[in-house]
């Protein structure tokens, strides 16, 4: 195992070496991720044909009914062909056709290239995943959606700048993290939606029902041993199939652009585009850490205890799952695979330009205030010693400190009489201030964000006299 | 006699397992109650609580890694040497020389794959509302292990001594120059001040405590070496103990109540 060329292909870039799309070991490649995909299409047209769901046919095509199997059956089909045709490929690979068109490379790096578009699709993506969750957890629907997902990276993989990032040899877990995240979030709700309609219908949980004792010897104890001789074999393979990362030796002088924290710091890296170090890289770590202890004793709601339910939890999951999903796991995504060279973002399919530019011209909130009122910022005499300074730093960051100390204590308590109404009074007051404080936190980021974005906003209290920025 | 039925009759086998196989009722019971390894299940168990699609088995996987990366760093330990003369060249040696230096690539592997697990396994538990009461506590204690998976593996980050590691290491220990008034690049770090002399500079503050150093270098180290492989594994190993215990001790696996 000699992955010494891998490793000088990623050192190089910005060379003037050749980037090749396709290669024909990349087509070879491909071939056999197509046949695994058949493979497991054919699997699930095996079961769709077992289980014989049909679908109706729209009044246009003459109605009638169609097996959902013959759905999957002609994909299967096509799959097969399309990796017959990656295996038997031998003309040159600048002719292969099958290849990411350049219009559909475009049209995707124009969303993910930039923030705000990225961050407004998760968000979007997020919000449609709650809407449209009775639909998205059908069992034929999830099964589509990872198709696409897949194709989505095969075909992906023809092009050279997207291979560099994602086959980068610790960006692959993150890769099937996506997926892993994905499956379970989908199998949240195939079964919370079950259960909430048990409930409907004033039936009992499926957790409650065939909920016999059972002997730990055997059922739990043979379910273990398969768990750890599968997770074993997993990391066998993967550790013969992908290398351990070891880059040139430690030097303290050549400075990696980008310098990137573990990728599991991603999301606290992300924050520090927006908030200074002391808030994203301590405080606000602190406040995550201690704001998830503090989850079981400011959730009053009792219901939900040992069973999968979105409708008795709404509010509960829907924050717990806007914090993991588009705002931890997004955030990681965003600092893996869009973070280039000076931090700018870049889009999956982009060169790595180190020489790209991006504007910034960030102002600071009392520099609104005080020119918008036709004003200089107050400023001490020059050399006046601290005391001297101190009123006027004050005075001058005076809208900011306002505006803060509206967001965490006035905005509870406007919250507290309007849309937290019921949470105030079954809360009491220390609780639900903890309660509206952590809630405020967690949105402090997008806020920053948007108004980053709309109003070029760099902070909100600005004292870089004193390291005090927020 | 049957060389099996020999070997079970045998002196030396009944001294370690003090009952026949558990093949009847009785015997699996027993087995579960005499074997120190199966004695923190309970005997019996309910069966919607061990789906796998109730619990994705992400804790048990968790800690079956946790158990992995143990072996495995122990293993790398009897190789390694935590010097700016020999860390990475040890590293280059497991990986182009060593026999088995896959034990690398699985530790490695293991460790990434053992924070997503965690993060699943905190998912799992608050969906299904497993942190209410009587759970409180176990959560807290859950919330804590998570972080110390997290800081296991950053402080394994550095050891390579690669250009990875330790730029990924300055740019995550960066961070704490700015803790308020302890950081020396923090808001407030003047009010610890002898004088008029500041308490808090760049060789005294959070982040000197953290590397050993004023820069990534031999102390952070050999500090981020005794932390990876003997403080964090043991603190974890003892939140790990009081974890299972009470699992056991508030109800189980969680159930609709």
């Amino acid at each position: 195992m000699n992955s010494l060329p891998l490793i000088t292909s990623w050192l190089s870039l910005g060379s003037l070496e050749p980037h090749p799309n396709v290669t024909p070991s990349v087509i070879f490649g491909l071939g056999w991720l197509y046949l695994i995909l058949f493979f497991m299409n054919v699997a699930w047209t095996w079961r769709s044909f077992h289980k014989g769901h049909h679908i109706e046919l729209p009044a246009f095509v003459g109605g009638g009914h169609l097996p959902t199997a013959a759905i999957w059956a002609v994909y299967s089909t096509v799959l097969m062909l399309v990796s017959i045709i990656h295996l038997s490929c031998s003309s040159s690979p600048e002719s292969f056709w099958l290849i990411m068109p350049d219009f559909a490379k475009a049209a995707i790096d124009f969303v993910v290239a930039d923030a705000r578009r990225y961050f407004a699709v998760t968000v979007g993506a997020f919000g449609v995943m709650l809407l449209f969750r009775n639909w998205l957890a059908r069992q034929n629907i999830g099964w589509a959606l990872l198709n696409l997902s897949l194709l989505f990276l095969t075909i992906s993989m023809t092009d050279w700048d997207f291979r560099q990032i994602v086959g980068k040899p610790d960006n692959v877990p993150i890769v099937a993290m996506l997926f892993i995240v994905g499956f379970f979030t989908w199998l949240f709700f195939y079964r919370a939606n079950e259960n909430d309609r048990r409930a409907a219908q004033g039936r009992p949980p499926v957790e409650a029902e065939n909920n016999e004792k059972v002997l730990t010897w055997p059922d739990l104890v043979y379910t273990e041993m398969i768990c750890m001789i599968a997770v074993t074999a997993l990391l066998i393979l993967w550790g013969i199939a992908l290398q351990a990362p070891l880059e040139e030796p430690a030097s303290a002088v050549k400075t990696p652009n980008p310098s990137k924290a573990p990728w599991y710091f991603l999301g606290l890296q992300e924050m520090l585009v927006y908030y200074d170090p002391w808030l994203a890289g301590v405080v606000f770590p602190s406040v995550i850490i201690g704001g998830m202890m503090a989850i079981p004793y400011i959730d009053f709601n009792k219901l939900g205890n040992g069973y999968y339910t979105f409708n008795d939890r709404k509010f509960a999951i829907t924050t717990f799952m806007f914090g993991f999903l588009p705002l931890w796991i997004g955030m990681i995504i965003l600092g893996t695979f869009l973070r280039g060279p000076n931090w700018n973002v870049f889009g999956i399919y982009e060169f790595w330009d180190v020489h790209k530019l991006e504007a910034l011209n960030n102002v600071n909130l009392s520099e609104y205030f005080w020119y918008g009122l036709g004003q200089p910022l107050p400023m001490a005499p020059a050399g006046s010693d601290f005391w001297t300074q101190a009123p006027y730093i004050l005075l001058r960051e005076a809208p900011g400190f306002l505006a803060i100390g509206f967001y965490l204590v006035a905005l509870p308590g406007l919250m507290a009489g309007t849309i937290f109404k019921k949470f105030f009074v079954r809360m009491g007051f220390v609780r639900y201030m903890v309660f509206s404080n952590l809630v405020l936190m967690m949105a402090a980021l997008p806020l920053k964000m948007v108004l980053r974005w709309a109003v070029n906003l760099k902070y909100f209290i600005a004292i870089p006299e004193w390291f005090f920025n927020v | 006699m049957s060389v099996g039925d020999y070997i079970r009759d045998s002196q030396i086998w009944k001294s370690v397992f003090r009952h026949p196989a558990p093949y009847d009722r009785r015997n699996r019971v027993v087995v579960m109650l005499t074997n120190f390894f199966l004695h923190l299940h309970p005997v019996s168990i309910k069966q919607q609580g061990i789906a796998l699609s109730y619990t994705w088995c992400m804790g048990g996987i968790t800690f079956f890694l946790f158990l992995v990366e143990t072996i495995t760093g122990v293993l790398l330990m009897f190789y390694y040497r935590p010097t700016l003369e020999w860390a990475f060249n040890d590293i280059l040696a497991l990986r182009d020389v060593t026999t088995l230096g896959i034990m690398r690539e699985i530790h490695r592997w293991g460790a990434h794959a053992m924070v997503i697990t965690v993060w699943l396994h905190m998912y799992r538990v608050f969906l299904t509302g497993s942190y209410k009461p009587p759970r409180e506590f176990n959560w807290v204690v859950g919330v804590i292990l998570l972080k110390l998976t997290l800081l296991l593996s950053f402080t394994g980050y550095l050891l390579p001594w690669d250009q990875l590691a330790i730029w990924a290491i300055t740019v995550g220990s960066n961070m704490a120059r700015a803790t308020p008034v302890l950081g020396h690049e923090g808001p407030g770090f003047q009010f610890l001040n002898l004088g008029g002399y500041d308490l808090i500079t760049n060789a005294s503050d959070a982040r000197f405590l953290l590397l050993g150093s004023r820069f990534v270098g031999e102390e952070t180290l050999n500090r981020f070496y005794i932390l990876h492989c003997v403080a964090i594994p043991l603190a974890a190993a003892g939140l790990i103990a009081i974890h299972f215990w009470r699992v056991r001790k508030d109800g189980g696996i969680s159930q609709p109540l």
